[in-house]
């Protein structure tokens, strides 16, 4: 139905299963399980900690110091998320070099706007997450994202803070954690798809060679899934 | 004013990973800032997505990135502010909310509509995006839009006034999404002009032969 919502440039990575890729991550194989110390020179300094609640919450912490221009904690932001930014943005085709650029001004964005980052809002890698979305489509499909702005007059902002919201953030993302480390391989290989190689839902099902439908109900169903871990009851 | 039509998540989903066309997304951004409850949404999806960079495998970065980071933090501080025109003259109350008003430059008073015939009104609306159109539509109060169908998906977003079809009823911040399979015939309600934006991958299909003649001219 999306075909042409999509950017064509960024629909061709050699039809290669993600799922079967040996480079994806901890929640593959086995269920949840713990990062093997990493082997990167460059990573070294990186919280050693991958317990995803305490990752979680000192990577808002760090962040917070970013906020003050903390070197150091900039310092580890960077050895633990440039990595990982680095493998999310090669994982639609692009080359290493390309993905570093990105990362760098990622980065760099992090560095300068960390001072509006609000830890009661957002874990950290969900922030980051959106900065490198936002510098993939500004760096690599040189194409605008349209946002809303809350500080518009004609912006509805949101009611009373729901219950829920006061649940730290640190124990939302340990719940997030979880819920995704219980998906199905078909279902976190879709959501993978649809995340990490900007593939709308019509490539989706050529990639992993099942009808559409089927892509449309596994990701439903794992948002369902989701959202039922998280105790988000909508 | 409640919303009753809201994106589907796919499309959602679609906007969060970044895989949305530029139109597309101006659509759903539109609503968003009309709609906590989709903001809600459309957080949840990036603690995915957040989770996600989390969880992959990190791959080795070059050792000199890190300095090349701290350099570009260091050299001098390039303006910042978006490209975007700058506050417009709206009124405290603008029809239109961002990021749509400033693809238009200004709230409604201040557009050039053209002509569309039935005395509704168009205004094309540049973007990025060359595979899909998008515009504002004015239609007059209690007057049908023009029968059509679509070639593909089509986005209807209302801003002001409200429209019906053989679907439901559509007001402020309501979004339909349509595809080939829906022949319907909007009209817009009593009461005051039905304004809405409506992006499309594909031209509209007139029924009647003089909609379909026109169509060349006014580029529907």
């Amino acid at each position: 139905m999306f075909e042409t919502a999509i950017n064509s440039n960024a629909a061709t990575f050699g039809g290669s299963m993600v799922g079967k890729d040996p480079k994806w991550d901890r929640f593959d194989a086995d269920g949840p399980k713990r990062n093997p110390a990493t082997t990167n020179v460059k990573t070294e300094r990186a919280v050693t900690s991958v317990d995803p609640d305490q990752t979680s919450k000192s990577m808002s912490d760090l962040l917070v110091r970013v906020g003050d221009q903390d070197q150091d904690a900039f310092r580890a932001v960077f050895d633990y998320f440039a990595p990982r930014l680095k493998a999310f943005l090669m994982g639609q085709g692009t080359s290493p070099q390309m993905a570093e650029e990105v990362v760098q001004e990622t980065m760099v964005k992090i560095w300068r706007k960390a001072d509006q980052y609000d830890p009661a809002r957002a874990a950290a890698s969900t922030w980051i997450f959106t900065i490198a979305r936002n510098m993939r489509i500004d760096h690599l499909r040189k194409s605008n994202r349209p946002e809303p702005d809350m500080n518009d007059p004609a912006f509805i902002p949101d009611p009373e803070p729901l219950a829920t919201e006061a649940i730290s953030q640190a124990q939302d993302s340990a719940q997030l954690y979880a819920a995704m480390a219980e998906l199905s391989e078909d279902q976190r290989a879709v959501l993978k798809l649809a995340y990490f190689e900007e593939k709308a839902h019509p490539e989706i099902a050529d990639a992993l060679g099942i009808p559409l439908g089927t892509v449309k109900s596994r990701i439903r169903l794992a948002l369902k899934n989701i959202r039922s871990r998280i105790g988000d009851s909508e | 004013m409640t919303i009753s039509h809201h994106p589907g998540e796919e499309l959602l989903l679609d906007y969060v990973a970044g895989s949305l066309a530029e139109t597309w997304s101006l659509a759903v951004a539109t609503h968003l800032a009309l709609c906590p409850m989709c903001r809600r949404t459309v957080s949840e999806l990036e603690a995915v997505g957040g989770e996600l960079v989390s969880a992959v495998a990190p791959v080795p970065v070059e050792d000199d990135l890190y300095d090349s980071i701290v350099a570009a933090t260091n050299a001098a501080h390039e303006d910042s502010v978006s490209s975007r025109p700058v506050a417009d003259s709206s009124g405290p109350n603008p029809i239109l909310p961002e990021p749509l008003r400033s693809y238009l430059g200004g709230d409604v008073d201040s557009l050039e509509w053209r002509r569309l015939g039935l005395g509704a009104h168009q205004l094309p609306i540049p973007t990025g995006d060359e595979l899909t159109t998008a515009r504002l539509l004015r239609i007059p109060a209690g007057r049908p839009v023009p029968t059509h169908s679509h070639g593909g998906l089509e986005l209807t977003l209302v801003l002001s006034g409200a429209f019906s079809d053989s679907t439901g009823t559509y007001g402020r911040g309501d979004l339909q999404e349509a595809d080939e399979s829906i022949d319907h015939q909007p009209q817009a309600a009593l009461g005051e002009d039905c304004i809405c934006l409506a992006v499309t991958d594909a031209p509209l299909r007139f029924k009647s032969l003089g909609a379909r003649m026109v169509q060349p001219l006014i580029g529907i």
